[in-house]
């Protein structure tokens, strides 16, 4: 295949492109393993926002991803320590990472903290940042490897809340049985569209 | 063995590590350095150290602005035009924000931090604004839910004020409210009394400072309170004759005002509408008679909205209603309004019909 063909010789054989593309659509982070829900659900209800919040939780996956590897490879592995504390470690580094983004980039631009802000601090808690990083420790990634993996995980989970901020939108319009307003109907549609995700499962051997 | 210490050391070094670096983006990259604010064009100049909300800085130099909400965003009381400096409109003031008041530079000061050198506008009494320390003189009911705090001045001793002005009182944290807040009332005692403040305080239920109000605080106990604030007033000049349209707790500007003018001695023309439910809801009704007697040109019309007020020989229905019936032309008249939105909402509707410009109709919502 065209994208097996793309690896790097430093890591298993397994391109990036590849990676990219499986974390994106056949591992969606969201559709296929239901991680950052609550966010989902709860943002998903303006375009914007979850627009916006897609982009900082794409920029927090990307980046925690490649500095979790880098203390998993070069640290933890070599101490023997990477069964016990790589939980509370990528905990640790999540949300130390997510405070030093804050500040940084309210001294850059003032326009994109105002844009992400109210969005970063609720990323610290959302669970599909954490998971990332630990499915990217189950395949046995090296840091660049992490980094893209990171970024196709963002990606892909940007895109489910994107998608389901277009047809929340649709639905305020449709006619929905009273009982099935609001969460229900919502879950609904996710189930739905993790259904459709399935059928990307076949790309990528 | 090796590994119960090497593991909590590595947690502990990492730990150490982000947080070294944290402290260190802290130092460098929240540190605004030392801001200038202008104030009113050159009217007064502040040095402050930067990185904290404009609300809270100006605080600090002694300039108050209203605020309810306590610095989080939410009353919108705390506008400020920022002329210079103020950057991008925060998403937390997008919502607090008209059209006109963005174009107008108006921001809301408690989300807008001090990042660099401003240039700000706010109205010149803000500088007459002080915070005051007082004690609880006496508390008594008006009706069975408004009650009267009459408090006794102690840091500073006096307030400059003029009737129709409000101050915002302090309710501690309590119970259930985890921060002190602040709330806006009226003052209810004439200017001449500078030592004390009077306020009418309506039980809303739920309400975290009325609710402190009518089941904590004591005659006796030390209450905050700063001020005063607010646009509402007679205008001095017109000397036109006045309607004046309150209900509820809405009274106690106007008992401040209709005390004042009893000591000028004033004899503008002036009625005074006053709407309750049933005869529980009425108070004052001995001292305003006797008002009537004095000033020549006053009258009181208390009005009854509620059904079956067989015992009562005054006026019935609802104030609007009330007001069309007495008022027979507005023009050349001005209107004062205090009370619900709903009530100034109606309120404004009859006197406009009755040929009272909309800039000739002043008023304070209570919501």
């Amino acid at each position: 295949m065209i994208l097996a063909q793309l690896s790097l010789e430093s890591g298993p054989s397994i391109g990036l492109l590849a990676i990219l593309v499986s974390a994106a659509l056949t591992d969606n982070i969201l559709l296929t393993r239901f991680l950052g829900m609550c966010p989902f659900l709860a943002v998903s209800r303006e375009m914007k926002s979850a627009f916006g919040l897609g982009i900082a939780v794409t920029f927090v996956t990307t980046f925690t991803a490649a500095i979790n590897a880098a203390l998993y490879t070069h640290v933890l592995e070599p101490l023997g320590l990477h069964v016990g504390l790589k939980l509370i470690l990528f905990i640790v580094v999540i949300a130390a990472f997510v405070q030093l983004m804050e500040m940084l980039i309210e001294r850059i631009s003032i326009g994109l903290y105002y844009a992400l802000g109210i969005f970063l601090p609720l990323i610290t808690v959302n669970c599909a940042i954490l998971g990332t990083s630990l499915f990217m420790i189950n395949k046995h990634y090296t840091v660049v490897q992490g980094l893209v993996f990171g970024f196709g995980s963002g990606l892909g989970w940007m895109l489910a809340i994107v998608l389901m901020a277009g047809i929340r939108d649709r639905l305020k319009r449709a006619q929905i049985p009273p009982a099935l307003e609001g969460p229900g109907i919502s879950l609904i549609i996710t189930g739905i569209m993790a259904l459709a995700f399935v059928g990307f499962s076949g790309m990528i051997q | 063995m090796v590994t119960i210490l090497v593991a909590p050391l590595l947690v502990g070094g990492i730990c150490a590590v982000l947080a070294a670096l944290l402290v260190l983006a802290e130092r460098t990259l929240v540190n605004y350095g030392t801001c200038r604010i202008d104030i009113n064009q050159g009217g007064k100049q502040l040095e402050v150290k930067g990185g904290r909300p404009l609300l809270a800085t100006l605080m600090a130099e002694s300039i108050f602005i209203p605020s309810a909400c306590g610095g989080r965003g939410t009353c919108a009381y705390c506008k400020v035009h920022v002329l210079e400096g103020g950057g991008p409109v925060a998403p937390t003031e997008a919502t607090l924000l008209s059209d006109e008041e963005r174009k107008a530079d108006v921001r809301i000061s408690c989300q807008l931090k001090v990042r660099n050198d401003l240039a700000i506008e706010i109205p010149e009494e803000l500088f007459r604004v002080r915070q005051f320390t007082g004690v609880v003189e006496r508390i008594r009911d008006l009706t069975h839910d408004i009650k009267e705090v009459r408090v006794r001045l102690a840091e500073p001793d006096a307030i400059d004020f003029t009737p129709g002005q409000y101050v915002q009182l302090q309710a501690p944290a309590y119970g259930k409210n985890p921060e002190p807040v602040y709330r806006a009332y009226s003052i209810s005692s004439p200017p001449s009394d500078g030592g004390h403040v009077e306020m009418m305080i309506r039980l809303v239920p739920g309400g975290i400072c009325t609710t402190w109000v009518f089941e904590i605080l004591k005659e006796g106990d030390e209450v905050h309170l700063n001020g005063p604030y607010g646009e509402f007033r007679l205008s001095d000049d017109s000397g036109k004759e006045m309607i004046w349209i309150a209900g509820g707790s809405g009274m106690a500007p106007f008992w401040s005002i209709v005390r004042d003018l009893r000591e000028k001695k004033a004899e503008r023309k002036c009625t005074y509408f006053f709407g309750a439910v049933a005869e529980r809801d009425l108070f004052l009704l001995d001292e305003f008679r006797a008002l009537e007697k004095e000033l020549p040109g006053f009258r009181f019309l208390p009005a009854l909205s509620g059904a079956d007020q067989d015992g009562w020989a005054g006026e019935k229905g609802l104030i609007t209603e009330v007001v069309g019936r007495h008022l027979p032309d507005g023009e050349g008249k001005e209107g004062y309004l205090c009370g619900s939105g709903g009530m100034i909402d109606a309120s404004v509707k009859v006197l406009t019909a009755k040929g009272i410009p909309e800039e000739r109709i002043y008023y304070d919502k209570f919501t």
